[in-house]
């Protein structure tokens, strides 16, 4: 009965008493686990159920796109690029076309900035649908996913209808966007740009994200068991956000309102009416709950944006045949559903960039790992990580 | 017919089909019991679920899933210490059958009516614990250590809360025979659950943490421990866990249903046609509390393994205490 009572004493407290002698062990999680969101391969030295030490290992995934783009031209850049974070392949392509035309001082007809801006805040109602639906799942909780997941396929059927593709839509062009898939052809003269329907489909699907995010509500955030394994679990404090250059939803739900699409001018965001969800105390509560609001506000963001979008008008501004970036260097960067993505392009004046440094949300976001893992039960593990929301191509790029 | 009776008043003859009736109630069971919950986790997830296998509805998706468990490799890893990898699947079925022999399905159907019918339950239930710590000890696999030792911890904490939960039923029919128990509640007039509520809630919980589903499944826990104590088995060896798994599940809902809810009988229905009604009824509970058990593993995400323990020990142990305490008394007073 003692050892019996021992061990559940032990097993209550998580920790392994000093008389016991113990051996840690070094517990391998990845590259091949479920919950690592592909390649991530995480090294910590186990004592009962507590790790320390944990570093993770990243590179699996490397498939060097800054080098690769370095010997395409500009136009071919874009359908590299939205392989980085393929859950909003979409968002990825903008700050890069953006940086582009910026030093190519091309004005892009508001159409076009439109429709980039609804295609955006699709990536981002995808991306975050992706989050909501899969991180109760690595709590054990299965059926969030597929009510996420169904509201999220309508989402991406739209955005295939637009651009071709439903993860990799390489819809960018310098200048403006491709004209519709399925019009026939690239003249900039096509009166049909976005797919018959495409309004009034995303309006539809906008309430169905939005209803879909009450249910998720009620099925989540009315759960005891998920609040109390996530509530005050991974706390990151305002201090270190900095240190670690964490950006996006995970940085806000430390308490700081700093988003992008406030700050920079990449897209018209300025004209639309809508609020940054800030956490209060930085644990993945907060982190789920910040990404869930967003959802909220991208489905209300794009519902004015339909409402608002020009009713005609060119898709493209003029640009040359051979795209040409004139010498000079820029860095843009945009408010991704991950955090801050951004480009700097360095040009030498040729047809593809003589340097371009990509700067990806998740591989930052990853570095406090190490930090926030120090001395966590092996279930927090993977509650913390799914909070962090990263996915692998964006860390390894 | 006299000779039939004959045959089966032989004692050799009746045991073996007793033990040939028990093999089949397991199997059967985890069939049914597996199919259900991919139907009913489909339709709470808007999904279809097993649709081609059989023709219709899916129905032969398990027999599919059993024939594919015999044609696949049977893999034991070098590392592992063979004989008890070998063995802990057979233990852990081993626990799930023998646990069957106390059911009462009907006035005298009943495998073997032991005079300490629950107890016999409760302490050859404990019996899978041990397997399941073989197969995490012995699979040479971390995670399945870390699962093994999660279990054990589990298990050892949700057996008292199940004993006590069911005390307050035996002190109420004043018999442990499994048998005797439903005949105190045909005596009485009513299912226990009125009067022992507290005691069947508890005794659900602790069921559900013994039965490692979720919201208590830290054992297998996949997205921590990817398949914890089974990560290493494949093939018969791992069908003989998920046989086990719902079997289980059976036996366990029949067991509260037994204690509980009246067993075979239910009220209005009169008590000479138990002998063909009881089966059925009994099953019939069982799989009311079998599909609770469905919908809460597809709504619930898992505990952590800190939080499981101060359930039982803070919460569930001491609910169960005073539960004793009150019937107790009631009993000496009424």
């Amino acid at each position: 009965m003692s050892i019996e009572a021992d061990a559940v004493r032990h097993l209550a407290e998580a920790q392994v008493s000093v008389e016991l002698e113990t051996e840690d062990m070094t517990l391998n999680i990845g590259p091949q686990h479920p919950s690592t969101h592909g390649v991530l391969r995480l090294v910590a030295r186990v004592d009962g159920e507590r790790a320390y030490d944990v570093k993770p290992v990243i590179g699996y995934m490397h498939r060097g796109y800054e080098k690769l783009s370095e010997v395409r031209t500009y136009p071919q850049i874009t359908a590299l690029i939205n392989r980085i974070d393929w859950v909003s392949g979409y968002a990825n392509e903008i700050p890069f076309v953006v940086a582009a035309e910026k030093l190519m001082e091309i004005e892009v007809p508001e159409r076009a900035q439109y429709i980039r801006l609804i295609l955006t805040e699709m990536a981002r109602i995808s991306s975050h649908l992706m989050f909501l639906a899969a991180y109760p799942l690595e709590l054990g909780a299965g059926t969030p996913l597929f009510f996420a997941l169904r509201e999220r396929e309508r989402v991406l059927d739209l955005i295939e209808g637009v651009t071709g593709g439903r993860f990799h839509p390489n819809f960018n062009r310098i200048g403006g966007v491709k004209p519709a898939a399925g019009s026939g052809s690239t003249s900039r003269k096509v009166a049909q740009d976005l797919p018959a329907g495409f309004l009034d489909g995303t309006r539809f699907a906008m309430d169905k994200v939005l209803s879909v995010c009450d249910d998720i509500e009620n099925l989540v955030a009315g759960n005891e068991i998920i609040l109390a394994r996530t509530k005050g679990i991974g706390i990151i404090p305002k201090e270190i956000i900095a240190a670690y250059g964490v950006s996006g939803p995970t940085m806000r739900a430390s308490g700081i309102p700093f988003d992008l699409r406030k700050v920079e001018n990449y897209l018209p965001y300025d004209r639309f009416d809508f609020d940054v969800p800030v956490g209060e105390t930085g644990d993945s509560w907060d982190r789920w709950w910040v990404r869930f609001e967003e959802t909220r506000q991208a489905a209300m963001i794009v519902q004015q944006a339909i409402d608002g979008i020009p009713p005609s008008g060119p898709l493209q501004a003029k640009v040359p045949k051979v795209i040409k970036v004139p010498k000079g260097e820029t860095y843009v960067r945009a408010e991704n559903p991950k955090g801050e993505m951004g480009y700097y392009l360095i040009s030498d004046g040729g047809q593809g960039p003589y340097r371009l440094k990509i700067r990806s949300s998740s591989f930052s976001n990853i570095s406090i790992l190490p930090w926030i893992l120090e001395g966590a039960l092996v279930p927090d593990i993977i509650a913390i990580m799914g909070s962090l929301d990263f996915v692998l191509g964006d860390v390894d790029r | 017919m006299d000779a039939v009776v004959e045959i089966f008043g032989n004692p050799w003859v009746s045991l073996a089909g007793k033990v040939l009736l028990v093999a089949l109630i397991v199997p059967l069971s985890a069939m049914v019991l597996g199919f259900a919950e991919m139907k009913v986790s489909a339709k709470m997830q808007s999904r279809v679920g097993p649709y081609f296998a059989g023709g219709r509805w899916g129905w032969a998706q398990l027999i599919a899933d059993g024939v594919k468990f015999f044609q696949k490799e049977d893999i034991v890893p070098d590392d592992a210490d063979q004989p008890v990898f070998k063995a802990a699947p057979i233990i852990v079925l081993m626990g799930t059958v023998a646990l069957l022999v106390v059911i009462p399905f009907g006035p005298g159907l009943i495998f073997q009516d032991l005079s300490v019918g629950i107890f016999y339950a409760l302490a050859i239930s404990s019996i899978s614990t041990i397997g399941v710590l073989m197969a995490g000890w012995s699979s040479a696999n971390k995670y399945s250590l870390m699962g093994g030792l999660r279990a054990a911890g589990q298990l050892i904490a949700y057996e008292l809360p199940l004993v006590l939960a069911v005390v307050g039923s035996v002190i109420m029919a004043g018999t442990m025979s499994m048998g005797g128990i439903v005949q105190a509640q045909i005596d009485a007039g009513f299912p226990f659950v009125v009067v022992q509520f507290i005691g069947f809630g508890i005794f659900m919980v602790a069921a559900l943490a013994e039965l490692t589903r979720i919201p208590f499944d830290m054992p297998i826990a996949e997205s921590e421990l990817v398949m914890g104590y089974v990560t290493e088995y494949s093939g018969f060896r791992f069908l003989f866990f998920f046989l086990a798994e719902y079997a289980n599940m059976f036996t366990m809902s029949a067991i509260a249903a037994t204690l509980f809810l009246g067993g075979y009988w239910l009220p209005f229905v009169p008590e000479s046609t138990l002998d063909y009604a009881g089966p059925f009824i009994l099953i019939g509970k069982v799989l009311v509390l079998t599909f609770g058990m469905i919908w809460f593993r597809w709504t619930f995400p898992r505990f952590r393994e800190d939080q499981l323990q101060t359930l039982a020990w803070k919460w569930l142990i001491p609910l169960a205490l005073a539960n004793i305490a009150v019937t107790a008394v009631l009993k000496v007073v009424l």
